[in-house]
């Protein structure tokens, strides 16, 4: 029987699980299956600092270059896992080869949703990978117009990015208010005013109905009331899907809604030995009474690649996933934080509340604390993340924040 | 076991002051203070944790 640890997709969380399953002392063949070419690479800076106006520095993680003899790995990058089979305990990959394995761990991430009929039309972009971003800063060296579709954190970040560089971004958003759903209405207004007070153009509740292109490149992007925005780059950040289409028929239980991987509190996705981890997987979080959640965010990637290895290295002593959700986005120097989860019985902004500038709000379900926004108050959002960890009472936290 | 905190890669996320915030805590300007440099033997675990979590890959732990 094999014993082959796989570990599929090779950002965030494959590259914290191929590091983890040797420091927790699994001495057996390690395969890492990457679809890109690049080595693993930070996410984050793409949408931030690589945007900037001077010379961008490689977001390649310092431990990628050497990673394959440090960890004694059979890295195999510019390779699609193509199928698995759980009865047999075979994963395909795109160049035909199989491989069987002993455990697998899935962290294939997400692709963005596209903007039907943009396929062919230069200009338009999504923001997920380094060419994509590759792509978007030379787009705006070029002075190019900037129309973002979509005003969730990733498209804010683009449409800072241009508007450092003194161009002109508009943000087309289909919901009166942006990020209702990510952090609630008054939150989602307090980050709308960050746009308005820094030049942006945000448009909500427009309907865009298509582009309009010549000789193959985007000029603009027409919306229901007839009108049409001109546009030299537009990036389409309009949510993610996760990546498990290759996984029909494989036996692990996808959802329904969007095709995330369901795994239950240990990662394990179903199948023996088989494994979730990152944006691909929806799991019961200990902390929230195991409510079902997919969080799409570098330190989940980070936290449940660790974890999906140690289980799947150790399944006898699994650990189960428990915590708390946390994001930050950077936006015209301003930073935006969140910890927790932004489904709640209440909401305090508390900074109104004291008559403070920057912002602070709380999220309450029954008695806890389970959520906090701030912009520009680094020093505080980790103080209410640890309360959250602790499952701490919404009064203490009230007390905390100087308000009753 | 000493801790360094690189300040030029530090940009105050705070995952630190959350993994341990007996030896991080980020100042309300976003820099980071090092509460404790040479942290005791039974706070490895923590401070390892702290470096593993930094999303910046500003911290690591030098063993003099």
């Amino acid at each position: 029987m094999s014993e082959r640890l796989i570990v599929v997709g090779a950002s965030l969380a494959g590259m914290r699980a191929v590091q983890t399953a040797r420091k927790a002392g699994f001495t057996g063949p390690l395969t890492l299956v990457g679809g890109e070419e690049h080595l693993p690479y930070d996410r984050p800076p793409l949408s931030k600092a690589y945007l900037d106006d001077d010379e961008p520095t490689h977001p390649e993680f310092p431990a990628s270059a050497n990673m394959a003899a440090d960890l004694d790995l059979d890295l195999r990058m510019g390779t699609w896992a193509t199928s698995l089979d759980g009865e047999r305990k075979v994963l395909g990959l795109s160049t035909g080869e199989e491989l069987d394995y002993r455990s697998v761990i899935i962290a294939t991430g997400a692709s963005p949703r596209t903007l039907p009929g943009s396929e062919d039309i230069s200009g338009v972009h999504c923001l997920r990978t380094l060419d994509d971003a590759v792509a978007i800063r030379s787009a705006l060296e070029a002075g190019a117009r900037t129309v973002v579709i979509g005003a969730g954190f990733i498209g804010s970040e683009i449409a800072s990015g241009a508007r450092k560089r003194g161009l002109s971004a508009t943000i087309l958003e289909a919901l009166p208010v942006p990020l209702v759903r990510s952090v609630g209405e008054e939150m989602g207004k307090a980050c709308a005013e960050l746009h308005l007070s820094n030049g942006t153009d945000l448009r909500c509740s427009v309907k865009v109905t298509g582009l309009e292109s010549a000789d193959g490149k985007v000029t603009g992007v027409t919306l229901d009331d007839g009108s049409t925005v001109p546009a030299d780059l537009v990036v389409v950040g309009i949510g993610v899907i996760p990546n498990t289409g290759w996984l029909k028929g494989s036996g692990v239980t996808l959802d329904e809604r969007d095709g995330a991987i369901v795994c239950d509190e240990t990662l394990n996705a179903g199948l023996p030995g088989v494994y979730a981890a990152g944006d691909v997987a929806r799991f019961p979080n200990k902390l929230f009474d195991g409510e079902m959640m997919r969080v799409e965010q570098w330190t989940n990637a980070n936290e449940q690649g660790t974890l999906a290895a140690k289980n799947a290295v150790n399944p006898a002593e699994a650990q189960p996933s428990a915590a708390v959700p946390y994001f930050w986005s950077d936006w015209y120097g301003h930073r935006i934080q969140f910890v927790g989860i932004p489904q709640s019985d209440e909401i305090r902004v508390v900074s109104k509340e004291l008559g403070e500038e920057k912002f602070l709000a709380l999220y309450r379900r029954g008695d806890r604390l389970t959520g906090c926004i701030s912009i520009d108050r680094p020093a505080q959002i980790m103080k209410y993340r640890r309360q959250i960890m602790q499952s701490g009472s919404w009064e203490d936290a009230l007390a905390f924040a100087g308000v009753s | 076991m000493r801790i360094v905190v690189d300040h030029d890669k530090c940009t105050g996320l705070g995952m630190c002051e959350a993994e341990a915030p007996d030896l991080f805590e980020v100042q309300d300007d976003g820099s980071l203070v090092l509460l404790n440099e040479t942290p005791s033997e039974d706070q490895r675990a923590a401070a390892e944790a702290a470096v593993e979590s930094c999303p910046t890959e500003a911290l690591s732990i030098v063993e003099d």
